[in-house]
């Protein structure tokens, strides 16, 4: 909000002892002490001694079938535990300050599959379909956090995420039962834009708080889905009918163990998605489009005063996130769940919004950030059928608990756009 | 409003022409200004409303191409039976004003603290969460303290706005001590709640013996809100709260000097902070309390209303309804009581629209965000009527996340 009350402790270098980097060094060090010792204790003594625990690495109609990981349980927890120990030694003793927030990625990877080995010992589970789900899970987040970059990196807060998404699922169903399901996919994503027009417009030409907007385009959404399914897909059930869209399997790439059933075998969607990850970086990071972009999501009075139309190009990303938007809501449509429910995003426009946040407003850091995102859901699904009595809740929290940290900068500072969320007056 | 300059370039828009600050249109213009404006909001949404209506009827679209006169009359016969059936099932009885004071009671609670942040610079997001957090120490409190009826009642209401204010209270000390957004943790934070109650919901210590979905006990009777016209309406005392918190936060904001600190903290927290407020002890407690008042609107939702026991879906739409209510009344508290008000009728009526004359009541949250849009947008409306007069500022109620 304001320059006094944002002002992190971390800005007033006079008053504290170390630097924020050092800071954050010894703090990261803490915590990977800490999980050392909850895999010590919990994972490695609480496992059955000697108990075998199975990852499964191959799906039944794979190329290479019964590839499989079979470890001792205890002993590679007892393993991991002390790498991350001497992980976090090295942290707390050098400061180090370089790689932190990768060791930390490291040592929270190695964490789940001490977790793992734990919740298999004695059991076998299939590792790569929690990936495969993983990815499919981590689709919508990314286009949801893709749209969100569209619009933030040229000024413009979109919380209406969510709404885009659930309003193009539904032209997606309509359209594709009634006409095929390449008309589902483009008016789905036409809606988006539509909508994403429609956020510009409020933000743009009404100067509407655009977190106000986008909190109405998503009640909006919701209210005339759900008011549009009980009144007419209700009665005219042949509109609810889309055929799903089918898996296009990759050749050579789909046959890789492990990675093959991941990535390469797949919906459409799915490639698409990883393509324009790269896409938008090289867009962004690498053309002019891309500069003038981040130059109005920066410091638009600068871009205005070098030529620069600022309204055009935040109406254009706008309108195009919300294409990338209708896209995700015609994968949720047509390839996940193929017919349309109420309220069926059920609020994962928000954790796009948390990808964003989390992937540090970066393209890559939205595709990294949904996978995360995303694997956190597959675990906490896989999690409740072992029966490891942890509750799933815990499991599907951690997305939203991990965004609330990086804002608040414990691990490292996640920075927005600066004239993100203001709107722009020509004066 | 919240108006809190965020640069140099912040004059007057565009498209209405420039003018003086709109603080200085004077007090009579403001007071027809947050009259008429919401009235026409309205009427522009029931319009468009008749509209959807109109053209979702599977039957007569279709005999629009055969015979466009029975086609049009047969919708404007449908539009109003359903507006009919709207306006009597809001205000045509008894029973109807009962159904709006009930449904408008967590409104004008949450709504409160939607709007008390707004005063203070704070854009709260998280009434849904603060609220699901309230609800449940509430009926901790109703499940496992035996006290006597007003006691328990007083008791249970009180765990209701701590439990929000903890909840609320993090998210103001995380941006007071961070400066982390605001509205990202409030987001954050109603998921985290989510599954939260969803777990304590499935623990013995909450959940009802015998169940496999995720619902409370029974709080005790003596902990229910009881029925303040007998027990054939449904308004509780829950009502009586929401009256009692209206004047609260009035006085709050204009009769006390934290309300004072609140306000200037809002309109320009570096003057605040020049002026040796504490920015930081006002933004947490702004939004403790703000997280209190939706907490005290979670407790309503199992106190006041049979079964009273929690479920996930205690907070129904209310956390983000309180939003567009906060914005429709202006971030006042009298102009909330009246926007609630406004929403709890537009939420009977559409219960009855729903069962007279079949018609979704998924219309009303049309409508609401059509009435809220309007508002946030007075010149749409004035561009619609072909009103000329004051041009008005539309409030910025958050600064973006990047500064």
């Amino acid at each position: 909000m304001t320059a006094t009350a944002t002002q992190a402790p971390t800005d007033v270098p006079a008053l504290t002892r170390a630097t924020p980097e050092a800071r954050r060094a010894t703090i990261i060090g803490c915590v990977l002490i800490a999980l050392a010792v909850v895999v010590f204790w919990v994972f490695g003594l609480g496992a059955e001694s000697g108990a075998t625990a199975t990852f499964n690495l191959s799906l039944p109609n794979d190329t290479f079938t019964g590839l499989q990981w079979a470890f001792n349980a205890r002993v590679v927890a007892m393993i991991i535990a002390f790498i991350l120990a001497a992980l976090g030694a090295q942290r707390l003793r050098r400061a180090q300050l370089k790689w932190t927030n990768v060791i930390l990625g490291f040592g929270l990877m190695l964490f789940v599959v001490a977790f793992l080995g734990w919740a298999a010992a004695g059991s076998s589970f299939s590792m790569v379909g929690m990936l495969r789900s993983t990815v499919i899970a981590s689709i919508v987040i990314t286009l949801g956090a893709l749209t969100g970059l569209m619009c933030e990196r040229a000024g413009v807060v979109n919380i209406g995420i969510e709404g885009q998404l659930l309003t193009a699922a539904f032209v997606a169903t309509i359209l594709s039962s009634a006409f095929g399901t390449w008309a589902g996919v483009l008016g789905a994503m036409a809606v988006g834009g539509l909508l994403g027009w429609v956020l510009a417009w409020l933000a743009i030409r009404f100067q509407v708080d655009q977190i106000i907007a986008g909190v109405v385009i998503n009640i909006f959404a919701l209210g005339l889905t759900s008011f549009l399914a009980s009144r007419v897909l209700s009665e005219a059930q042949d509109l609810n009918a889309p055929a799903r869209i089918s898996s296009i399997r990759i050749p050579l790439l789909a046959d890789i163990p492990v990675l093959g059933p991941m990535f390469f075998d797949h919906t459409f969607f799915i490639y698409v998605t990883l393509i324009l990850v790269g896409v938008l970086h090289f867009a962004l990071f690498r053309t002019r489009w891309g500069l003038r972009a981040r130059s109005v999501g920066e410091h638009p009075k600068a871009a205005d005063t070098l030529g620069i139309d600022v309204y055009r190009v935040r109406y254009r990303n706008v309108i195009l996130g919300g294409l990338i938007a209708g896209f995700g809501g015609a994968f949720l449509a047509l390839a996940q769940i193929a017919r349309f429910e109420e309220d069926m995003t059920g609020g994962i426009g928000f954790i796009g919004l948390a990808a964003l946040i989390f992937g540090r407003w970066m393209p890559f850091g939205c595709l990294a950030a949904g996978l995360v995102f995303g694997f956190s859901g597959a675990l906490a699904q896989k999690v409740a059928i072992l029966g490891t009595g942890i509750p799933s809740e815990f499991m599907l929290m951690l997305p939203y608990l991990a965004t609330v940290i990086v804002v608040a900068g414990v691990v490292g500072r996640a920075r927005a756009p600066a004239a993100d969320g203001q709107p722009y007056i020509k004066g | 409003m919240t108006q809190a300059p965020p640069a140099p370039e912040a004059t007057p828009p565009p498209p209405p022409p420039p003018s003086a600050m709109d603080t200085a249109a004077g007090v009579g213009s403001s007071l027809l200004r947050s009259l008429v404006m919401p009235a026409l909001a309205l009427v522009v949404a029931l319009v468009i409303g008749a509209i959807i209506i109109a053209f979702s009827d599977v039957n007569n679209v279709p005999l629009l191409f055969e015979d466009p006169g029975a086609a049009l009359s047969a919708m404007a016969r449908e539009v109003v039976a359903a507006y009919k059936a709207l306006f009597v099932g809001a205000v045509g009885s008894v029973y109807a004003i009962s159904e709006t004071l009930f449904a408008a009671t967590p409104l004008i609670l949450a709504s409160l603290g939607v709007a008390l942040g707004f005063r203070a610079g704070l854009f709260n997001i998280g009434a849904q969460g603060q609220m699901l957090i309230g609800a449940m120490s509430a009926v901790w409190v109703g499940i496992y303290v035996d006290l006597p009826t007003p006691l328990h009642v007083l008791l249970a209401i009180l765990a209701g706005l701590i439990g929000g204010m903890v909840w609320g209270g993090i998210a103001g000390l995380l941006k007071a001590r961070t400066g982390a957004h605001e509205v990202i943790t409030t987001i954050m934070f109603n998921f985290i709640a989510l599954y939260l109650v969803q777990w304590l919901l499935s623990i013995p210590l909450f959940q009802e013996a015998g169940r496999n979905n995720p619902v409370s006990t029974a709080i005790r009777p003596t902990a229910q809100l009881s029925p303040i016209f007998g027990g054939s309406y449904r308004v509780t005392l829950g009502f009586a709260i929401a009256l009692v918190a209206v004047f609260f936060v009035y006085w709050l904001l204009y009769r006390s000097s934290w309300g004072f600190e609140f306000r200037a903290i809002g309109l320009n927290p570096q003057a605040g902070a020049y002026a040796g407020m504490g920015v930081a002890t006002a933004v947490t407690l702004a939004m403790a309390i703000a997280g209190g008042l939706a907490g005290v609107a979670g407790a309503n939702q199992v106190m006041g209303l049979a079964p009273y026991k929690a479920t996930t879906a205690l907070a129904g739409s209310v956390g983000f309804d309180a939003i567009t209510v906060a914005l429709l009344g202006r971030s006042h508290p009298i102009g909330v009581l009246w926007a609630a008000l406004l929403f709890g009728a537009l939420k009977a009526g559409g219960r009855q629209m729903q069962g007279a004359a079949q018609i979704p009541l998924d219309l009303v949250v049309v409508l609401q965000a059509l009435i809220v849009i309007f508002v946030a947008a007075p010149a749409l409306v004035r561009a619609i009527f072909r009103m000329k007069g004051v041009a008005e500022k539309p409030a910025q109620m958050t600064k973006g996340w990047g500064a």
